[in-house]
């Protein structure tokens, strides 16, 4: 049970830092531009493969500084050609823009690596394990994933609220205009927030790519669950999404765990259910069987309960 | 905008190849994912189909009759293969080839059924070469389907048939994915231990989500707290990598029994960590024959990406026999066609096949194989490949039946 429970809160934290280091870049852009970036995933999987590919030239290390560069680079250039010019065009157009590019970026990926999963095995320099623990060895890569989205919370932490550019940035949340109008360069901002946002997307994907599988609908698949991050942790909140990386993490590994079914309360309750009940079958599903699926569960709790988010500083 | 240019190159290809619109083609119909998640192995098989039917073309066709190839993405979707299907039979398709997805399969049969019901002289038969749902032999079953693939019991009495030679393991863990297919897998499994290894004890009968986890570690925790010394999964695709690679994260040292960790990227993403442990059931693979096998050996020269290896040996098994029944009957009326294939056998380069009258399930020789580096032929150009535990012959696969056929007059 010891066992379970320790390695339910270690695989919990690591996940919900994985989610914490996609999510931070895309609360991040949110706050800044008001753009719901749809393309924000896939920067997570532009990091993954550039990674795989510049390691296989010149080694990990160099891959984990080089490739999440190269993905900010993609980023910048991202904005000041394209989003500069559909931000004319509102909201609705700059969405639309970035759910067409994350489409772009996916067939992109298909053409150069193919549609299949590449060979992204972890490095050899950090393939051994950290520690072995109830006969469960623990990956070092993990706890070099700990620790680097740990480092990236607190330097996203101390440069939103301890420099200049934080503050503006700060400003920039609630009045946009006025932050413009005080003769700050906007849109250089803008270029500067999205190419760091897409860049720690980018340290992400360096690890999720071999932590996972590196594979062109990985952006899809990790998309859905960031969102949730953003919303319950509150739209433009970093530290609101570190938290609610962290919760999303550690339930969903916790409720795996947890062999019980509604079925299992009601008879310890001594509340027959007769087997021929339209509700036998839905009251004996298992709360493992749906782990996955209580995040977007919170979501909706979310949503209605606190629609800005856990540290939400606007209504949207 | 794959889905789309696809099937119009598709065409295309066909037209040049034919040299403009022949008189008497014969159209078959594929229908399979070729956009979305599950694209890898649509694509895939649709490069099987283009070489099993150039085959046949260069050999002077069907009674007289070229094939000609009609492809439609469905994106493993049952309500797109309706519309699908559709087009197919409306473009005058009589042979639909589908695999993917057993609810796709179900929905494809049912609809060929009502189709033939309803147009008599423009019967459709529907050749499923990987739907291994085992209802389609059995309640569900219909003159009209043919199963070239072995279905999920099937495949299960391989894998457990290998079990029972194996004292050392005691312990099994069960982990499917939750849907008709998975949870197919774990009955067959549990009903199947009981009978050949009673003392074998069944420590865990997970069910997950669909190809929704990204971390199965959690999973992984699970199996290792239980103690198991063996895992059976069915699980294929995103969901079998994740699952291997989760286990060698966390040092689980356990056998894994599976049915598609040979197949469309697996081989290259469990690499190495599978030596030895991961295990697999198929109808063919590289080293099943001291020689690669001539259609193998021809597809990989025609087909030279990384991915592209001959994993359905099976389209190969069902062209051939498809061949040998208008051949028999003298005609490529599906209805007779369908009534030589009953009951047909044939040689193939492993052993002799033979297509069952009473249900359409095809019985062919099964290998349980082992992930090994020391083979001759590798798989996806890793250097490692499959080496053969267990060959089971294709009379031994054969189970029983509960199908009713309702045979045309």
């Amino acid at each position: 049970m010891l066992e379970i429970i320790a390695f339910s809160l270690l695989n919990g934290v690591v996940y919900g830092l994985l989610l914490f280091m996609v999510s931070s870049g895309l609360t991040l852009i949110f706050s800044m531009m008001g753009v719901l970036n749809f393309a924000h995933a896939s920067m997570f999987m532009l990091g993954a493969y550039f990674s795989y590919q510049i390691s296989r030239w010149i080694g990990f290390w160099p891959a984990l500084v080089i490739a999440p560069l190269l993905v900010g680079g993609v980023g910048a250039a991202v904005e000041r050609f394209g989003l500069r010019h559909v931000h004319r065009q509102g909201h609705v157009a700059e969405i639309l823009f970035t759910f067409g590019l994350a489409y772009l970026i996916v067939e992109f990926v298909v053409m150069v690596w193919g549609r299949n999963p590449i060979e992204n095995r972890v490095p050899a320099a950090i393939d051994f394990p950290l520690f072995t623990l109830f006969g469960t060895t623990y990956p070092f890569y993990k706890g070099l994933m700990m620790a680097i989205a740990v480092a990236m919370f607190a330097f996203l932490y101390l440069a939103f609220k301890r420099t200049r550019l934080g503050l503006i940035i700060r400003a920039a949340l609630t009045h946009p205009q006025m932050v413009g109008a005080l003769g700050h360069d906007v849109p250089r901002i803008f270029v500067l927030v999205f190419a760091t946002g897409s860049a720690l997307a980018g340290v992400a994907g360096v690890i999720g790519g071999f932590a996972f599988l590196t594979e062109p609908s990985m952006a899809q698949s990790l998309g859905p669950i960031v969102f949730v991050v953003v919303v319950v942790g509150g739209m433009g909140s970093i530290s609101g999404a570190f938290i609610a990386s962290m919760l999303i993490g550690i339930v969903q590994t916790f409720a795996v765990a947890l062999d019980y079914s509604l079925l299992d309360l009601l008879h310890t309750l001594r509340v027959a259910m007769p087997s021929d009940s339209p509700f036998y079958a839905i009251s004996s599903i298992r709360i493992a069987q749906v782990a996955p699926l209580i995040p977007y569960l919170l979501l909706v709790v979310m949503l209605i309960v606190r629609p800005r988010g856990l540290l939400g500083t606007r209504e949207t | 905008m794959r889905s789309t240019a696809r099937p119009v190159a598709w065409l295309a290809f066909v037209a040049a190849l034919c040299g403009g619109p022949a008189a008497a083609d014969l159209k078959i119909a594929y229908i399979d994912p070729l956009s979305g998640g599950a694209a890898s192995a649509g694509i895939n098989a649709q490069k099987h189909m283009t070489y099993l039917v150039d085959k046949v073309n260069a050999s002077g066709g069907l009674n007289g009759e070229r094939l000609q190839l009609l492809s439609f993405d469905n994106k493993v979707d049952p309500q797109e293969s309706l519309i699908a299907l559709k087009k197919a039979l409306d473009d005058g398709a009589r042979y639909i080839f589908q695999g993917n997805g057993s609810s796709v399969a179900l929905a494809i049969s049912d609809a060929v059924a009502k189709h033939n019901e309803r147009n008599p002289g423009q019967e459709a038969l529907f050749f499923n070469y990987a739907a291994i749902d085992p209802a389609l032999t059995n309640a569900k079953c219909n003159f009209w389907h043919f199963r070239f693939d072995a279905d999920a019991d099937m495949k299960m009495a391989a894998l457990v048939n290998v079990i029972a030679t194996q004292p050392q393991i005691k312990k099994v863990y069960l982990i499917n994915q939750d849907y008709s297919f998975g949870k197919a897998v774990a009955a067959a499994a549990r009903r199947m231990l009981a009978e050949k290894r009673p003392d074998i004890m069944i420590v865990g009968d997970e069910l997950h989500p669909l190809q929704k986890v990204q971390d199965f570690s959690p999973y992984v925790a699970k199996i290792k707290a239980s103690g198991a010394d063996t895992v059976i999964t069915g699980n294929w695709s995103n969901d079998m990598l994740l699952l291997i690679k989760a286990g060698k994260d966390a040092g689980l040292k356990v056998n894994w029994y599976t049915y598609y960790a040979g197949t469309l990227g697996s081989p290259s993403a469990i690499g190495r960590d599978g030596i030895g442990v991961v295990k697999q059931v198929s109808e063919y693979h590289n080293n099943a024959l001291p020689e690669l096998d001539p259609d193998a050996a021809a597809f990989r020269k025609r087909f030279t990406e990384k991915d592209d290896e001959f994993g359905y040996y099976r389209l190969n098994t069902a062209f051939l026999l498809f061949a040998a029944a208008a051949n028999k009957a003298r005609s490529n009326d599906p209805i007779k066609v369908a009534k030589a294939l009953e009951g047909m056998k044939l040689n193939t380069t492993v052993g002799e096949v033979e297509m069952r009258a009473d249900n359409h399930q095809l019985l062919q020789p099964l290998f349980v194989s082992t992930f090994s580096d020391n083979v001759k032929y590798d798989v996806e150009r890793t250097g490692l490949g499959f080496k053969t535990d267990a060959k089971v012959n294709a009379r031994d696969t054969a189970l029983p039946t509960t199908c009713q056929m309702q045979r045309p007059n």
